[in-house]
This record gives C-alpha cells, sequence and structure tokens, in this order.
C-alpha cells in the first residue's frame, strides 16, 4: 500500500538519524542493566530493599520484597528479572521526565488539554501490540524500540494526572498566591505541583504498571527480560516455565505497586484532618 | 513598620461579567438595570459606578448581603478582578493601568489579602504559611523566619509552627491568615469576610485582636462583612452595597441615625443603638446644666446612661474636643434615643447622612 511504502521510504531516510538520536537510551539501559546483573546479588538485593523501604517505610514490604528475590534468584530467574527491571526505569523515568510537563501545558491551557486528550484517548483503546509496528518499522528490534514502544504505551496516566492533579488545586488557594504576588512559575513551583503531587505519583504508579505490561509484549521485538521466558513457553507449551516467569512478573509488580503507593499516601499525610 | 499615607481612591468603577461587559457598560452608565442586563444580555452587573475613598490608616468597612458585590469590590484593589472600566488611584498610580509585573510588585509590598475559607497552603506548615509572602519576594529564609514567628506569637499561635492547617481549628487557621498577611508588612491590609466563618464568640474575640492590632499598626483595611455588629464594631467608615451600588457611606452613627433608605432601615432596626450613638448627636448645643457628671462629646448613650444613673443625676454636661463645655443632654432624652429614634427634634448638622 501506499502508506506502507511511504513509510518504508521515511525509514530509509532518517532511520540512522532516529537511531542515533535515542542512542544515549541504550547507553543508559545498558548501563543500568550490566549494574543490575553483574554486581554481586547481595548488593543489588540490599540495594532494591533499601529503595522499597524509603518508599514505603514498611517492614511488610520490604521482607516481601526480599522473599520474592530470594525465590526468583533460587529459581534461576535473577537475569531477566534485573533487564525487567531495568528496563521499566527506564521507561518510566522517560515517560516522567517527557509525561509531567506535557501534564502541566495542558493544565495551563485549555486549547493544548483539548487537543491532547483525544490522543491520549486513542493511544489508550489502542491494543498494545499496534504500537510495536511502526516502531519496528523504523527502528528494527531492539532494545531502543522497545524502549520507544513501551514509553508510549505507558505515558497516557503520567500525562493525565499531572494535568488532572494541576487542575484540582483549590481556586481559593490559587488566588492566595496571585494576591500575595505570585509569578506564574512561583504559583507553579511553591502551590500548583506540591498539592498535584500525590496525584501525580498515583500517575506514576499506572505508569509503571502498564511499563511492565508492556515490557512483556515487548520481549516479541527483542526486549530482553521476563517476557522472553514466557514467550518461549507459549511457542513451546513449556507450561511451568511461563507459570515461574508469569510468577515472577507478578511478584516485582506487586513490589513496585506496593512501594509507589505507600509513597503516595505519605506525601498526603498532612492533608488529614484533624480538625473538621 | 509601614504606616499608612496614601488614600485608595475608587472613581466610577464598573465591572459587568461576561464576554462583552465593555459593550454593555453604556447601556449601565444609561440606567439600565442589572435585571435588565442578565435578560436581554445574559450579562451579571457586579459594580455599578462605585466612587468611595478609602482615608489612609482606617478601618473600612464594606456590608452588604450575599451577591450584593463585596468581593467583586474588594478583589478591585489588588486587581484580583479586572475592572470593565474606572480607576483604583493609590499614591498617584491607577492600578487598573499597571502593567503585569508592577501590578505583582504592588501586591507584594502595599497589599496583603485575608480571606473567608482561610485559603491556607494545605502543604505547608504554619511558619511556612506565615513566610509565603516573603520567600516569593525572595527575602532570606533566617529573615523571613524570624519575621514570621514574631507575628505568630502577635496572633497567639505560639508553640504552633510546626503545625499543618488541618490539624487546627477554623478560629487559629484564621490566626494564621492574619499572620501570614502582616507578615508581609503592607499598608494595605484587605479582608473579605475574614471571620463569617468563625463561631460567634470567636469571631468576636479575633474582631478584639484585629482592632488591638490596629491600634499599634495604623494600616489601610479595608473589611468586607454581612453582619452590621461586625461592621459597626469595626468600620471607621462604613458603605453599604446592594446589587453592586452603594447606597450609603458614612459612619456607623451616622448611617444608624439616618438609614439612607427602607432597605438600610431594616438592616439597621435591631442595631444597640446605645452601642453606636454618640451624646455628641442627642445635645442641646450651648446650654448648661446643675450636675456633677461632665462626658467628652463621643461617649456612647449607653456610658452616658450608666455615668448619670450611677450617680442618680437626670443630666449631664457635654465637653468638646478641645475639653471645653458644648452642651447638655438629659437622662430621659439618652434613654429614649437607646430604645427607638426619636424625630421630635432635630438631629445636629454634623451627622446628617454622607
Ligand atoms: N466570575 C463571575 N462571573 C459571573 N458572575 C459573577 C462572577 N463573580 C461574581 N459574579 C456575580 O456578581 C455578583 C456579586 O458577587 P460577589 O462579589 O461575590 O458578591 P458578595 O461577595 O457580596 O457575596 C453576584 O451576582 C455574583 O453571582
Ligand atoms: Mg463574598
Amino acid at each position: 500500500m501506499a502508506i506502507d511504502g511511504g513509510f518504508r521510504e521515511f525509514t530509509r531516510a532518517y532511520g540512522e538519524t532516529l537511531e542515533n538520536l535515542f542512542h544515549p537510551i541504550q547507553i543508559l539501559l545498558v548501563f543500568i542493566e550490566d549494574l543490575l546483573i553483574d554486581s554481586p546479588w547481595i548488593i543489588v538485593m540490599a540495594g532494591l530493599a533499601l529503595l522499597v523501604w524509603l518508599l514505603s517505610r514498611s517492614w511488610k514490604v520490604v521482607a516481601g520484597s526480599i522473599i520474592s528475590l530470594m525465590l526468583i534468584g533460587y529459581f534461576g530467574m535473577w537475569d531477566d528479572t534485573m533487564s525487567t527491571i531495568a528496563m521499566v526505569a527506564v521507561c518510566t523515568l522517560i515517560a516522567v521526565v517527557l509525561g509531567i510537563p506535557i501534564g502541566i501545558v495542558m493544565a495551563r491551557s485549555d486549547r493544548a488539554n483539548a487537543i491532547i486528550t483525544p490522543i491520549l484517548d486513542m493511544m489508550q483503546t489502542m491494543p498494545s501490540f499496534v504500537y510495536l509496528i511502526p516502531v519496528v518499522m523504523i527502528f528494527g528490534l531492539g532494545k531502543v524500540p522497545g524502549v520507544i514502544a513501551v514509553v508510549i504505551y505507558a505515558i497516557p496516566p503520567i500525562i493525565r494526572l499531572t494535568n488532572l492533579g494541576i487542575r484540582q488545586v483549590p481556586a481559593d488557594v490559587l488566588e492566595a498566591a496571585e494576591a500575595f504576588g505570585s509569578s506564574g512559575g512561583q504559583k507553579l513551583r511553591d502551590v500548583q505541583l506540591p498539592l498535584a503531587l500525590p496525584t501525580i505519583m498515583a500517575g506514576v504508579n499506572q505508569t509503571i504498571m502498564m511499563s511492565l505490561a508492556m515490557v512483556v509484549v515487548a520481549s516479541m521485538i527483542g526486549v530482553k527480560g521476563l517476557g522472553q521466558p514466557v514467550l518461549q513457553a507459549i511457542n513451546n507449551q513449556y507450561f511451568t516455565l511461563g507459570v515461574m516467569n508469569g510468577l515472577a512478573i507478578v511478584a516485582i509488580a506487586i513490589i513496585f505497586d506496593r512501594s509507589t503507593q505507600a509513597y503516595g499516601k505519605r506525601l498526603q499525610k498532612h492533608l488529614e484532618a484533624v480538625h473538621g | 513598620m509601614a504606616e499608612a499615607t496614601h488614600d485608595i481612591e475608587i472613581r466610577n468603577l464598573y465591572k459587568i461579567f461576561g464576554p462583552d461587559g465593555a459593550a454593555l457598560v453604556d447601556k449601565v452608565k444609561a440606567g439600565m438595570s442589572k435585571e435588565e442586563v442578565k435578560a436581554r444580555h445574559n450579562h451579571v452587573v457586579g459594580l455599578n459606578d462605585i466612587n468611595l475613598t478609602i482615608p489612609a490608616g482606617r478601618i473600612q468597612v464594606v456590608m452588604g448581603l450575599s451577591g450584593s458585590g463585596k468581593s467583586t469590590l474588594i478583589r478591585h484593589i489588588n486587581r484580583l478582578i479586572e475592572p470593565t472600566s474606572g480607576e483604583v488611584m493609590f499614591d498617584g498610580q491607577d492600578i487598573v493601568q499597571m502593567s503585569q509585573s508592577q501590578l505583582r510588585d504592588f501586591r507584594r509590598q502595599k497589599t496583603a489579602m485575608v480571606f473567608q475559607k482561610f485559603a491556607l497552603f494545605p502543604h505547608r506548615t504554619v511558619l511556612e504559611n506565615t513566610t509565603y509572602g516573603l520567600d516569593i519576594r525572595k527575602v532570606s529564609r533566617r529573615e523571613a523566619e524570624e519575621r514570621a514567628r514574631r507575628w505568630i506569637s502577635r496572633v497567639g499561635l505560639d508553640g504552633f509552627e510546626d503545625s499543618y492547617p488541618n490539624q487546627l481549628s477554623g478560629g487559629m487557621q484564621q490566626r494564621v491568615g492574619l499572620a501570614r498577611a502582616l507578615t508581609n508588612d503592607a499598608e494595605i491590609l484587605l479582608m473579605d469576610e475574614a471571620f463569617s466563618a468563625l463561631d460567634p464568640l470567636i469571631r468576636t474575640d479575633m474582631q478584639s485582636v484585629l482592632l488591638d492590632l490596629q491600634e499599634e499598626l495604623r494600616k489601610t483595611i479595608v473589611f468586607i462583612t454581612h453582619d452590621l455588629d461586625e461592621a459597626l464594631n469595626l468600620g471607621d467608615r462604613i458603605a453599604i452595597l446592594r446589587d453592586g451600588e452603594i447606597i450609603q457611606q458614612g459612619t456607623g452613627e451616622q448611617i444608624v441615625l439616618r438609614p439612607a433608605d427602607d432597605y438600610i432601615s431594616s438592616f439597621v432596626r435591631d442595631v444597640r443603638r446605645g452601642h453606636v450613638i454618640t451624646v455628641r448627636t442627642i445635645m442641646r448645643k450651648g446650654e448648661r446644666a446643675e450636675t456633677p457628671v461632665s462626658l467628652p462629646h463621643d461617649t456612647l448613650l449607653e456610658d452616658a446612661a450608666r455615668a448619670m444613673t450611677g450617680v442618680q443625676t437626670n443630666a449631664a454636661n457635654v465637653t468638646g474636643p478641645d475639653g471645653k463645655h458644648v452642651g447638655t443632654i438629659t437622662l430621659a432624652k439618652t434613654v429614649a434615643e437607646m430604645i427607638a429614634p426619636d424625630d421630635t427634634e432635630e438631629l445636629s448638622p454634623e451627622v446628617s447622612a454622607a
């Protein structure tokens, strides 16, 4: 078809430039992946446990994480799990770095809001592997196209919830900031973002969960990690392999979820009403 | 301390809410009523030809029922609302004409505001709320906290510096609101129904706090209220608003004695007159009575009656601002005036309505 042809031409003309543009992502991803896989497992485990503690401040969640990671190691899924965690970390980071500013723009301009909202709606109704097609056509197989596909898939919630969080800031509080002579930037930094932060964190949480789901799908285009054994299991009907890796994915999903949710809750501590 | 030296002069101020307000100003000037503007053009007349001089260093109360345009009016002084037409002059400058950066500086340095629903920053502690005005002016942390602590202490919140607003009662939250405004050290203090959300006892409490502070600060305070008792207690001058128009302005005494129309009469009917009217208003000029009681001309009728009954006499002499004798009052007249208006005699000319 004509569109397909056009697409191929575009890829031929710009593919290399684009690949160079996205090369830093590859470097970052490989660096984190190597760090997690090559360091002694006990140090990695301690580091992850510390991170979970800092986020959740809950011994239960920390203990659960350690036990899960031990089991993952025991059943020989350590390296794949680390690849997946590295991938989710990088994708989430990119989604947050891109998504928060877009959310801010949407919150400040009703026009931007009207333009971007339908795009997000469309992105969220599209089946996840549809994203893989154009990405593969441009970038081929590999890590970077994987990251791009995952980020595109996982970015809507962080954008939406940043927008929502800022728009939910009470008008009277904003008026007070205005009355004291705040500039637009000061209002954003000192009032809107801090008050939107719990909502933004809920967006980060959703983005992490969606990254994780998509990382598994992206194993189809050569992303390493827990998705690959699952894919292999499907193709060859290895039941145990599928279940084991599936459980590992569930385990780290729960760890991510509990940690970020607990962190989001702690951010709202000061909002708990003591007086009515 | 920034003692107020400049009046705020509001001239021919109109605010018509709606997308095409500017086009309707001329019609409103020509006399089109609020109802007509609403029915024919679906716009809301917020303010209709407001002219008001708010004296420096005094408390100007703006009173009116809900929806009369009080919040709209006070927000024109720091231009949180853009006028449709008119001027707001302060220190030789028209606030309406200021550029955005001039306006920001004006808000930062000349004004501070206290809100009906407190509008504190929920994510900031009491101390951090109080330093807000200084923070955005980039005053150093140390100086900001030092100044904030002083005001937190003045409003009676010692020990609550590190609490969050939601941990405080309504009355305490509004003390934070007051401390936050005072820390700005601005000439103009704008208070939009600042005490309306508080319980009656706490409310009178806060009124005393404000009057005590004003005794020493002498700021230009614009205080909005829908409560006549509060208006009379606080206001050096009172303006009454209805449907976006000022229908009477003057001192509390002038308004109670000479309500401009039935609407205001119905407002002032239940007021404690003896608590508002002064002996100057009801005295017989020039006469002198044989009595041991001598009262300054601005003594309230309640206090005068108490002074006379205290020594069981039926009359008192009145002295002017310079301490010289100016006239007399009788106990009978005093009590009669406290109970109901007595129209049989002419009131002295200085209390005729403004
Ligand atoms: N943004 C707005 N758009 C349209 N009408 C408004 C707006 N703000 C206030 N009004 C109207 O202007 C009138 C005065 O409102 P307001 O100043 O809030 O009264 P008050 O403070 O005395 O209760 C009311 O009729 C109100 O409905
Ligand atoms: Mg109001």
